[in-house]
């Protein structure tokens, strides 16, 4: 029960600490084993033996003759000290006895380290290679041991042993490991920070014989920003996969379900190095590899294949293009004539809905609001008025002069988690509460395939931190953040999402029809049923 | 069955027994026509006659009731057809099951008053809003459960439904007093607790009601009462609305208004919406319900 309040904490640590702790927590733990030891020991003796356990804490590897010049001292106060029976279990509770004297009295802290230090070591020694990054995977150990359930290693930047491990798999999968850039700003340095400049793709060898060239090319293009926003990223990644499919040949001896998935891998770790996978990416993946999985042994190697390619465009057309046109279909109903729309950034499906709208002959105007560094907006501006909508454009710094004008707001999603909360671009929060405070109804459109069974409350814990270098603007031929990494006291943030929480979102708009932020797991129950 | 017969069996229904909720009426409306109806061929076609007759009973009476009572026929009607794909063996299910259905919620009322009721201290000063039969149940057995309890109702203008509450509540000898409705604000802090029906409960866990609810729904949340709904399941209703004025202009106004007035915006509206945000707990005959948990059990029931 302790180890995941143990794992959560270990995300907000300094950096500092891990390592100064190491040494002097393996100490402790060699001295805590020999005292369990001991006291196991002397728990039946009776009578003198009793101060022993009050006293055992602060020494064990010095022989027993300086224990028992201690104990004449102590046998007039340990009577009295009713705590007695307590040091039994010493290793849970700080001991009230005379505190030792080269430790403090244990803190719980402490102690929750130790026992992580052990549950590191203890993971170390079973698994020499992990399984698939990036994905939650439940640990099932045996009834005494409660469920662990491990934080993916792309939230633990920070914990050294985690990176080695990473490390070490990417070797083993030949995949070179792309290093951090730049000063990260201490409430985020538990994530991953990259620069644009150093791509992955440089670090490989030509011709790189691990990694399928279609999606070397497509690292290249999520890193670089080439293809940007969830629903482009997973049919893009789709697609490559169409490819590797289509390039892949049994090796002799070895089964296609098995091999193929293996095959996979490394594809995938290459892509989260190159750009960390979003939830709906996550959930093609699982997808696919659950219908590779499920290929009959004896299906022949070109029938194999085309069922696969036909899966994936089925779940291309089924779960993105005819959802997008059953959102629209629901969408058109909440757009009446004479509405105000705000709309924020460039969400695909949100422009789709506006577009049908238009066709539909409703008469609405578009406000559409836009924010640094990315600048998406000017992409949905652009394509909004090539269709003849009336739009307004304005910087997110306006939002509170333009808000009372609004009649609704339609907030496109990057993922839904399972406790109602909205992920999306950063800057989406911001426009919701403030909307909320103004009365104004936010609406989030949002496919079934993106909603995941993760769950935050914050923006913290999990996130995405993109380019700092992105943050610097010239002006005049000035560049005024020019040298920011020698200043030591400057940090850059450049945040990529934000969670929203359900009580500032009046409606989500889904294929399967209108629902409240609410009963998000409600669907994922229903999902989980259908598969 | 053409369409004055459907509506005056409708009539008939209501007349007779004043105390079936509307949307009852309606789902027997639709089972007679199931019943009497030749001319359907194809079960596709039977739900182009059903759908129209709800239509045209909704014509009758704009209440929000008879929509939803009327979608959950359709809906079960779909449920089934696709266990059957032979017409008239189908029909006689549907019938069978439609007759099994009106039973069970001819029942759904007094399910609704036995859990409320324990909601009813002793002493305690509850406020209700206009008629509400479900409330009357609700009322009568915690009566009957020997609590003592005083009651203030709305007068609910331009209608005064609120004095034939009244006049009722006084039949069950409850000390009744009927309050003007705009002193919901003064009376506010001397009750504990408020007890409103809903003509409709909406996917978000909001209730539409008879005008004048939302207002007692604000004061009660500015004054920290809690805001109880009691409602029978089959009032469950697919519509979503986000503010006031995105409630379809069907069910603000009465059918014969409706008919009868050109331009909608002289008209006083009817009802209006609560948004769950304001309301407490939901009673229905599924069990107590947050608003949050409707549109879990409006997914179960239609999807």
């Amino acid at each position: 029960m302790y180890h995941r309040y143990v794992v959560v904490a270990l995300s907000r640590r300094k950096p500092n600490e891990g390592k100064e702790l190491t040494k002097e927590e393996k100490q402790r733990l060699r001295k805590q084993k020999k005292h369990q030891k001991k006291q196991k020991e002397r728990k039946n003796e009776k009578g003198p033996s009793e101060t022993e356990k009050d006293k055992t804490p602060v020494s064990l590897l010095p022989p027993p003759q300086p224990v028992a010049t201690q104990k004449a001292p102590s046998a007039l106060p340990a009577p009295a000290s009713a705590p007695i029976p307590v040091p039994a279990s010493a290793p849970f509770h700080s001991s009230p006895a005379p505190s030792p004297a080269d430790k403090p009295a244990k803190s719980k802290a402490e102690l929750k380290a130790e026992r992580r230090a052990r549950q590191e070591t203890d993971r170390a020694a079973k698994q020499p290679g992990s399984s698939s990054s990036g994905i939650k995977t439940k640990v099932p150990l045996s009834e005494l041991n409660p469920v662990v359930k491990r934080l993916p290693e792309h939230v633990q930047v920070d914990d050294p042993a985690v990176v080695k491990r990473l490390a070490k798999k990417l070797e083993r999968q030949q995949i070179p490991l792309r290093s951090d850039y730049g000063y990260k700003v201490s409430l985020f340095s538990h994530l991953h920070q990259y620069s644009r400049k150093a791509p992955l793709t440089q670090l490989l060898s030509i011709p790189s014989t691990v990694i399928h060239p279609s999606i070397v090319r497509l690292g290249l293009q999520y890193s670089q920003g080439i293809v940007a926003g969830s629903n482009a990223r997973s049919v893009a990644l789709l697609h490559a996969f169409k490819q590797v499919i289509r390039d892949y040949t049994t090796p002799p001896n070895e089964e296609l379900s098995r091999d193929l998935v293996n095959k996979l891998k490394p594809y995938i770790s290459f892509l989260n190095q190159c750009r960390p996978l979003s939830a709906s990416m996550g959930n093609a993946i699982k997808y696919i590899k659950k219908e590779i999985s499920n290929i009959p042994s004896q299906c022949k190697e070109e029938e194999a294949k085309t069922k696969l390619l036909t899966c994936i465009d089925r779940y291309i057309e089924e779960k993105i293009v005819l959802a997008a046109k059953a959102i629209s279909k629901y969408a058109i109903e909440k757009i009446s004539d004479g509405d105000v729309i705000l709309v924020y950034g460039y969400s695909s499906l949100v422009n789709n809905i506006l577009c049908e709208a238009f066709e539909k002959s409703r008469k609405f105007r578009v406000i559409v609001v836009d924010s640094r560094p990315r600048l998406e907006g000017r992409e949905a501006l652009r394509r909004l008025v090539q269709r003849g909508i009336s739009c307004t454009y304005v910087l997110i710094s306006a939002l509170s002069y333009i808000l009372p004008e609004v009649s609704k707001v339609f907030l496109g999603a990057h993922a839904l988690l399972a406790n109602g909360y909205v992920m999306s671009r950063v800057g989406t929060s911001q426009i919701a509460l403030v909307a909320r405070t103004y009365n104004v109804p936010v609406l989030v459109c949002c496919e079934t395939y993106k909603f995941c069974e993760r769950v935050q409350t914050d923006s913290f814990v999990s996130n995405e931190l993109d380019d700092p270098d992105d943050l610097m603007v010239t002006r005049k031929g000035k560049t005024q953040l020019e040298n920011w990494q020698d200043v030591s006291s400057l940090g850059l943030l450049n945040l990529v999402y934000d969670v929203t929480p359900p009580d500032f979102v009046d409606l989500v708009i889904t294929d399967l029809g209108m629902i409240p932020c609410t009963s998000v797991p409600v669907v994922l129950r229903v999902k989980n049923l259908d598969q | 069955m053409d369409k004055d017969e459907l509506v005056e069996y409708f009539r008939t229904q209501v007349r007779q027994d004043p105390e079936v909720p509307s949307a009852v009426a309606a789902i027997r409306t639709l089972l007679e026509f199931l019943k009497r109806d030749q001319t359907g061929e194809t079960i596709l076609g039977l739900r182009e006659n059903l759908t129209q007759t709800i239509r045209r009973l909704e014509e009758a009476d704009s209440s929000v009731a008879v929509s939803s009572g009327g979608e959950l026929f359709l809906r079960f009607i779909s449920l089934t057809s696709l266990e059957h794909p032979d017409l008239s063996q189908c029909k006689k299910v549907m019938v069978e099951r439609g007759e099994l259905f009106l039973k069970k919620i001819s029942l759904s009322r007094s399910k609704v008053a036995k859990l409320c009721h324990t909601f009813i201290k002793d002493g305690a000063k509850i406020l209700t809003h206009s008629s509400s039969r479900v409330v009357l149940k609700v009322l009568e057995s915690a009566a009957a459960d020997k609590k003592r309890f005083t009651v203030y109702v709305t007068e609910s203008q331009p209608d005064s439904a609120g004095r034939q509450m009244a006049d009722k509540l006084q039949n069950l000898n409850i000390p009744v007093t009927v309050v003007l409705d705009a002193a919901v604000g003064y009376i506010m802090e001397k009750v504990d607790l408020v007890i409103v029906g809903a003509e409709g409960v909406v996917e978000s866990g909001g209730i539409i009601n008879k005008i004048g609810t939302y207002q007692l729904a604000v004061c009660s949340k500015a004054h920290n009462k809690p805001f109880y709904v009691v409602a029978e399941s089959f009032k469950f209703v697919r519509l979503y609305p986000l503010n006031q004025q995105d409630v379809p202009e069907r069910f603000k106004y009465k059918a014969d208004t409706l008919k009868a007035v050109e331009d909608l915006a002289e008209e006083h509206p009817m009802i209006d919406y609560t948004p769950p945000s304001l309301i407490t707990l939901l009673f229905t005959d599924l069990g107590v319900l947050t608003p949050s948990a409707v549109s879990d059990e409006l997914i179960k029931l239609y999807l």
